[in-house]
């Protein structure tokens, strides 16, 4: 019985990630209230536009001398596949969204006000790269802005 | 005058401690420092805004510096500061304003490119909300500060009617940033009796008692690079010998990298010592870090 517990514990974790203590999982996790119509899910050009989004931003932040320290030794694998979802589910793109709230994601990581700056700055690289247009950018950024009260502790 | 400089230096003291140790250099976002006003205050050119100078959070220190030059059709105003930001809370500044009357001056009795001078020193607290980041709170961010200024033609500012060569300027301000809508707006209301700024006295002979002058400001976002916007401010008329009206400009303020901020603008400073219709170019180079 308890081999099998622990077998199907194991499965639950995808492939490549490392696992987390248990959460509650529900949408309001993801921290703001979705967009209600699809224009802002075309404007970031829907799941293959935020993968790029998603990619490229995770690789700065790990590459930005500024930020790189906080990202060392995280699990990039389910933080690619979390904010993929995150923005999905907020871009109203239709997607759950399985990963933590804010605070608890970001809880004990330290992170200062000018993490965030370095942070919203790499996004705005990547979604420029991705030429999503300047207006639906700051639609986005406003929803995302408020999440600094939770992940900003130091 | 002396109780207002210590506020924003009980502050500082009551603001500092916990976190000794997790000092941090820049971190704000382009553009979120405003530019310098003609004052040396950070805002828009003409207004001062509610956001605090130099590229700090609320863990550093920041600072800036501005030249700036406004070319009118019969004067030049030049003003050369720079001001200092405390975790994002207190704004301390010192700015030199320099008032040329060119050709203007011999008309006026004073002798050819006859300056008019004044130091500005500066100290702006937040006192509530977030411009930038409480994006789901309607509640701006609020600042009062004051300006005291120091004029040096104390015999002219006498003869011309003003009452008196100093003064103090004191203000709150409410600056928000509607990032939905790539908008940035703020208010100002300003405690003044200055004549032009403070460059002619302070009060004169339409009375001696300091009254509310609005200030208004509405900018758009073009890039995270590029603002352009227009601001008004309103000018108390004090002085007999020569009518003085409201002050507005149109501006784009760029910034080409972290710690540049280039601004030029169309301003309109109205009737300046029996010369009219004052309108030319507002140009400014700001740094900060």
């Amino acid at each position: 019985m308890i081999l099998i517990a622990v077998v199907l514990a194991q499965a639950a974790v995808p492939a490549g990630e490392d696992p987390v203590p248990p959460y509650v999982q529900r949408d309001a996790n993801a921290g703001a209230v979705p967009f209600a119509d699809a224009a802002m899910w075309r404007a970031f050009h829907g799941s293959d536009g935020v993968a790029r989004i998603v990619d490229a931003f995770v690789a700065r932040n790990a590459a930005d001398p500024r930020i790189a320290d906080i990202f060392k030794g995280q699990d990039l694998v389910r933080l690619r596949r979390v904010l993929k979802e995150q923005f999905c589910y907020l871009l109203g793109g239709g997607c759950t969204y399985s990963g933590r709230d804010m605070k608890t994601a970001h809880k004990d990581m330290g992170v200062q006000a000018a993490d965030m700056g370095a942070l919203v700055e790499n996004l705005q690289s990547a979604m420029a790269a991705e030429r999503v247009p300047f207006g639906a950018q700051n639609r986005l950024l406003a929803r995302l802005a408020p999440m600094k009260r939770d992940v900003v502790t130091r | 005058m002396k109780t207002l400089m210590f506020l924003p230096v009980a502050a500082l003291f009551t603001a500092t401690p916990a976190f000794a140790n997790d000092g941090r250099s820049g971190g704000k976002l382009l553009l979120t420092d405003g530019i310098s006003s003609v004052e040396g205050s950070a805002g828009g050119g003409l207004a001062t805004w509610a956001v605090i100078a130099g590229n700090e959070t609320d863990r550093g220190i920041g600072a800036s510096a501005h030249g700036t030059l406004v070319a009118l059709p019969d004067f030049t105003l030049r003003a050369a500061g720079a001001a200092v930001g405390i975790y994002d809370r207190v704004e301390l500044s010192y700015t030199r304003q320099m008032f040329d009357t060119e050709a203007a001056g011999s008309a006026l009795g004073l002798g050819r490119g006859f300056t008019f001078a004044q130091d500005i020193f500066g100290a702006k607290l937040k006192v509530a909300g977030d411009a930038v980041w409480a994006q789901d709170r309607w509640l701006p961010q609020i600042a009062i500060g004051a300006q005291h200024k120091i004029a040096v033609q104390g015999a002219v500012i006498a003869a011309v009617g003003g009452r008196r060569r100093t003064g103090t300027d004191i203000y709150v301000a409410a600056t928000k940033l509607i990032l939905s809508q790539g908008l940035v707006v703020g208010a100002t209301a300003r405690w003044t009796r200055a004549n032009q700024f403070g460059l002619l006295g302070h009060g004169g002979d339409h009375g001696d008692a300091r009254r509310i002058a609005p200030e208004a400001s509405i900018a758009k976002l073009l890039s995270r690079r590029l603002v352009v916007g227009a601001e008004y401010r309103a000018k108390p008329d004090r002085l007999a010998f020569a009518r003085e009206t409201g002050a507005w400009d149109a501006f784009a303020a760029w910034a080409p990298q972290r710690n540049l901020t280039l601004t030029t603008a169309f301003v309109d400073l109205g009737d300046i010592a029996t010369f009219r219709r004052q309108r030319g170019l507002f140009l400014q180079l700001q740094g900060a870090f």
